[in-house]
């Protein structure tokens, strides 16, 4: 035996004389480390209850429960976490779209009742509500691209001068990598007036079944291409991905998906070859976007739908409010040649009022749906407006549309910050570099930069074409001089709200300023026209604020063969258009097949 | 005057069994000359529920079979049912006291389907993790071995030290255990401030502790007339039983994935592993305590080599909905134990089709333990058990 082993290990004994190295009170000598994923916190301000947490943990710990008030962009949920379940993996951290959701250093809990063990972050007080430290999404660290797919579009200068659509559209692959950066929270769907499957289509996309996706579509709006390029995209501003980066391009894949479908295979496709008629028929005033709505959905129905429209093309405010290089108008007759195809019939040239009186089509038809929308320009009413070549936004545009001549001057001043007012600004821009081979024309609104209500891309691509854009002035005056008018006076504005939030603008008379022009727009806002609604009528009719007829949820007037809807009664958009159209063909075909 | 002997050794060999002509032994239990006793589900050196049929003559064992069972989870089957960053907190759960290769595993399998390319940054803290992860194993481990002939000290100081290593995991990962850091695409954060300093400090300790174990064990005459000789494993049944790692090694045959087949950052660094050919429990402690060595040198060479910045995570489709294309591959790597591997089948979908985990235990707590296990006292099963690293929860998956 070796006798040297049977010492050596003996050494061990030196310990004796050492410190243990134990810590005698853990609980309270030791706290998790900074990023220890302890238990959870919640940010219920910031929180939108999208539940991508509660749709990524695979222990199904997590129950997104009612808390807050809906509202949009916010689902009033918030997620509660059961440590019977939670594994601490922390993706719920990671994945989370606001970032409101992290985890503290904080790991031992004591408590009697194993319900408490069930808590909704943030809305129970914790003790570790208040600290910093803990599990936090790491830096530059996504589980999804928060950057959106650019879609290309032409330069500014093959923009000028020409009313060609500027955005290509998205690529396969282009539409496809946009499309996966969606986590289907549904946000959008409830904030969007018509409800539209958007995550369910954008799935399609995914799955390359652009069919599919058409159905969806379909299902709520049947004007996807027009949507598809002009909607106002609210779906978009409470996306959940734009609280980290940007929002879903919602628009463009719903463009891509109707683009990619040829309209000769849309009836194979959306399974209407067979439908069965009914006997009942129904009038519908105006072919714009409610109008349109209306009819396809009754038309689906079997219902015999017949439109009446003012002008000579079918589209309303779509074609005639819309420029070309935004709304081309071969998209606008695909989704419209569709609608008549279900048997539709329209007439045009037809004035109702004037050559037929809405009386008349009541009795005619089982029901009449009205979507007249907003064609009458508003005035500012400032000195000088009431002059032959101060003009409104929306008879320009309808003239550019018609193909009609305008007079254009060299230089002109647009008065608006709204999106018709870029959609005029832009328009004529193109109409001088075509007439004078340089563009000079100024834009003005009352709203300051950030406040403007036009879509941030259209101030941005106006000013690349050349306009100027300048915000934040009231007019003031227009100077005329031998009947011409010679430019604008405005004066600074700065502010547009009282206290109580009431509109009152508030200038600085001091700061001025003359901007000349020939031509003059206004383009503040639109109102409406329903002369064509007579006396008798009007009695037993109810109206609201701002002579809006009164309707139930349905669109139903008091007279009850009459439905209106659209920009006359909710608006302006086409969105909220479609789904008013849309609700108005649920409730004719609930007056007339009550039995159903 | 000859002294009563307290125990007689019989040397009558009749009361062994006789084998049969495929080798297994003929065991007539109603003849009283044979007992069967059963060790496990639960026993020290083992982490998670195993049980031995053992059939034993006096206190020698003549058969043994490995009854798995006790904690099948169905992880494997669970993974088919969720997406693929789902499973990324599910795999860790295969090997519990080393869960960091299965997350590599799983998180190279799905980037090789996918061709996703790894951040340089990530490929470093990568393996800076799974030497963590294989010394935290082996500070417990290599003393445990002296634990099983019932020498627990040199596993108080293993584990104490581990705990120091589970500190700096839980800095850098945010979890003691279960560190859920290398996720598909990289890994989920940088080294904080002064990780590297206090990193320095505790191997310092772990190079005065390797000091002790030496003459605690190895220097030990119990240990050393316990462990030699037991459970040899001759070196044609490497092949033949599957046996990887630290046993293979001391068995003299090289098999240590990170020198056979490179993966992350082991091409850039410098290391040997040590082989030797006694292949009994002695050489394979003495390879595992090499190991250990070396795996505090990797940790010095890593921190020294990675940079100090750069991205942790590629760029990946949408986890939410992440369809892997339609392939299979196996993606292995080394862990204390020998090749770690998983097998990945994609079907096209978000789910994977198959996921398989081969992890070394499985051939060496079953069909190589049971036969390592025949002739052995019952007193040196653990020895021999702890000296093949099984680990069941990687047998049942």
């Amino acid at each position: 035996m070796d006798i040297k082993k049977l010492l050596t290990p003996l050494t061990a004994w030196g310990n004796i004389t050492k410190d243990p190295v134990t810590i005698k009170d853990p609980l309270n000598e030791r706290p998790g480390a900074d990023r220890y994923r302890g238990f959870h916190r919640n940010d219920v301000e910031v929180c939108i209850g999208c539940g991508t947490c509660e749709e990524i943990c695979e222990n199904e710990a997590i129950d997104m429960v009612a808390i807050a008030e809906t509202k949009d962009g916010d689902s009033g949920l918030r997620p509660m976490i059961d440590y019977g379940r939670c594994c601490w993996c922390a993706l719920c951290v990671d994945v989370c779209t606001t970032n409101s959701l992290s985890m503290s250093n904080e790991y031992t809990w004591v408590t009697t009742d194993p319900e408490d063990f069930r808590f909704v972050p943030g809305v129970d007080k914790k003790d570790w509500d208040k600290g910093d430290k803990g599990w936090k999404k790491p830096e530059n660290y996504e589980f999804y691209s928060i950057k959106r797919v650019h879609m290309e579009e032409l330069s500014p200068e093959e923009r000028n001068g020409s009313f060609i659509e500027m955005m290509k559209g998205y690529s396969k692959e282009q539409a496809e990598k946009e499309a996966d950066r969606c986590v289907e929270c549904g946000i959008c769907t409830a904030t969007c007036p018509a409800h539209m499957g958007i995550p369910e289509y954008i799935k399609a996309i995914r799955n390359d079944d652009l069919e599919e996706g058409l159905r969806i579509l379909y299902d709520t709006n049947p004007l996807p291409e027009i949507c598809g390029r002009i909607c106002t995209h609210k779906c978009e501003s409470v996306c959940s991905m734009g609280h980290k980066g940007d929002p879903i391009s919602i628009r463009w894949l719903k463009r891509y998906i109707a683009d990619q479908n040829p309209s000769e295979k849309y009836k194979k496709i959306l399974e209407v070859e067979n439908l069965q008629p009914k006997d009942k028929k129904v009038a519908i005033i105006g072919s714009g976007p409610s109008g349109l709505s209306a009819a396809h959905y009754l038309a689906l129905m079997g219902y015999q739908v017949k439109i009446f429209e003012k002008l000579e093309k079918a589209g309303g405010m779509m074609r005639y409010g819309i420029p070309e290089y935004r709304l081309p108008y071969d998209q606008i007759d695909k989704d419209i040649n569709y609608i008549l195809s279900l048997g539709v019939e329209i007439e045009y040239n037809v004035n109702i009022g004037t050559d037929i009186s809405l009386e008349q089509l009541g009795k005619d038809y089982d029901a009449v749906f009205s979507g007249t929308g907003l064609q009458l320009g508003r005035s500012t009413g400032i000195e000088g407006s009431d002059n032959e070549h101060v003009y409104y936004s929306t008879d320009l545009l309808r003239k550019i549309a018609q193909g009609e001549e305008i007079e254009v001057a060299e230089s002109i001043v647009v008065i608006g910050g709204g999106n018709v007012a870029m959609d005029i600004t832009r328009s004529l821009a193109r109409l001088q570099k075509e007439k004078y081979g340089k563009i000079q024309i100024i834009t003005t609104s009352l709203e300051k930069e950030e406040n403007m209500p036009a879509d941030r891309e259209e101030v941005v691509e106006a000013r690349e074409e050349g306009c100027v854009i300048n915000p934040g002035w009231a007019p003031k005056s227009i100077e005329i001089k031998d009947g011409i008018p010679t430019g604008l006076h405005v004066v600074k504005c700065n502010s547009l709200f009282d206290g109580e939030g009431r509109f009152n603008p508030q200038c600085d008379l001091d700061v001025k300023e003359f901007w000349p022009g020939t031509m003059i727009v206004q383009s503040i806002g639109q109102g409406m026209d329903i002369s064509y609604i007579t006396e008798e009528m009007r009695e037993k009719l109810e109206f609201g604020p701002r002579g809006r007829v009164q309707t139930d949820e349905y669109f139903q007037t008091s007279l009850k063969w009459l439905f209106m809807g659209g920009d006359i009664i909710q608006g302006p958009d086409v969105i909220h258009g479609i789904a008013n159209g849309h609700m108005a063909a649920v409730g004719i075909d609930r007056m007339l097949n009550p039995e159903k | 005057m000859e002294k009563s002997k307290l125990f007689t050794l019989n040397e009558d060999r009749s009361l062994y069994p006789e084998h049969d002509e495929n080798g297994k032994p003929i065991v007539d239990l109603s003849s009283h000359k044979f007992l069967k006793i059963w060790q496990g589900p639960q026993h020290p050196g083992v982490t998670g529920n195993m049980s031995l049929e053992l059939t034993v003559s006096g206190d020698e064992i003549v058969e043994s079979k490995t009854h798995v069972g006790y904690l099948h989870r169905g992880f494997e089957k669970l993974m088919e049912r969720r997406k693929y960053i789902q499973c990324f907190p599910t795999c860790i759960r295969m090997c519990v006291a080393e869960p960091d290769p299965n997350e590599y595993v799983l998180s190279n399998a799905i980037e090789e389907l996918s061709g996703i390319e790894v951040p340089e940054m990530a490929k470093w803290l990568r393996t800076l993790v799974l030497e963590m992860a294989r010394l935290q194993v082996l500070l417990r481990g290599v003393p445990g071995q002296a634990g099983t002939f019932a020498l627990g000290l040199g596993y108080q100081w293993g584990n104490y030290l581990r705990d120091l290593i589970l500190d700096s995991f839980e800095e850098l990962t945010g979890g003691r255990v279960y560190h859920m850091y290398i996720l598909p695409g990289g890994v989920r954060g940088l080294l904080p401030d002064g990780f590297k300093k206090r990193m320095e400090d505790k191997l310092k300790l772990i190079d005065e502790f390797m000091i002790k174990i030496d003459k605690l064990i190895f220097q030990n005459v119990v240990f050393e007339s316990r462990a030699r000789g037991l459970g040899y494993i001759p070196k044609e049944w490497v092949d033949v039983y599957g046996v990887y790692g630290p046993a293979a090694r001391a068995a003299g045959v090289m098999r240590d994935v990170r020198k056979t087949n490179p993966y992350l950052k082991y091409s850039e660094l410098d290391f040997e592993p040590y082989t030797t050919t006694d292949s009994d429990v002695f050489a394979r402690t003495e390879v595992r305590y090499n190991d250990l060595k070396m795996t505090v040198d990797l940790i010095r060479q890593i921190m020294a080599k990675m940079p100090e910045k750069g991205d942790i995570k590629a760029e990946t489709p949408n986890v939410m909905h992440w369809k892997i294309p339609k392939g299979e591959t196996y993606s292995k790597c080394e862990s204390s134990r020998g090749e770690y591997g998983m097998y990945m089948v994609s079907d096209g979908s978000d789910k994977p089709r198959r996921v398989n985990l081969k992890g070394p235990s499985y051939t060496h707590a079953n069909a190589l333990l049971d036969r390592l296990l025949i002739n052995a006292n019952i007193a040196d099963t653990a020895a021999i058990m702890v000296s093949l690293a099984t680990c069941p929860p990687e047998i049942e998956r």
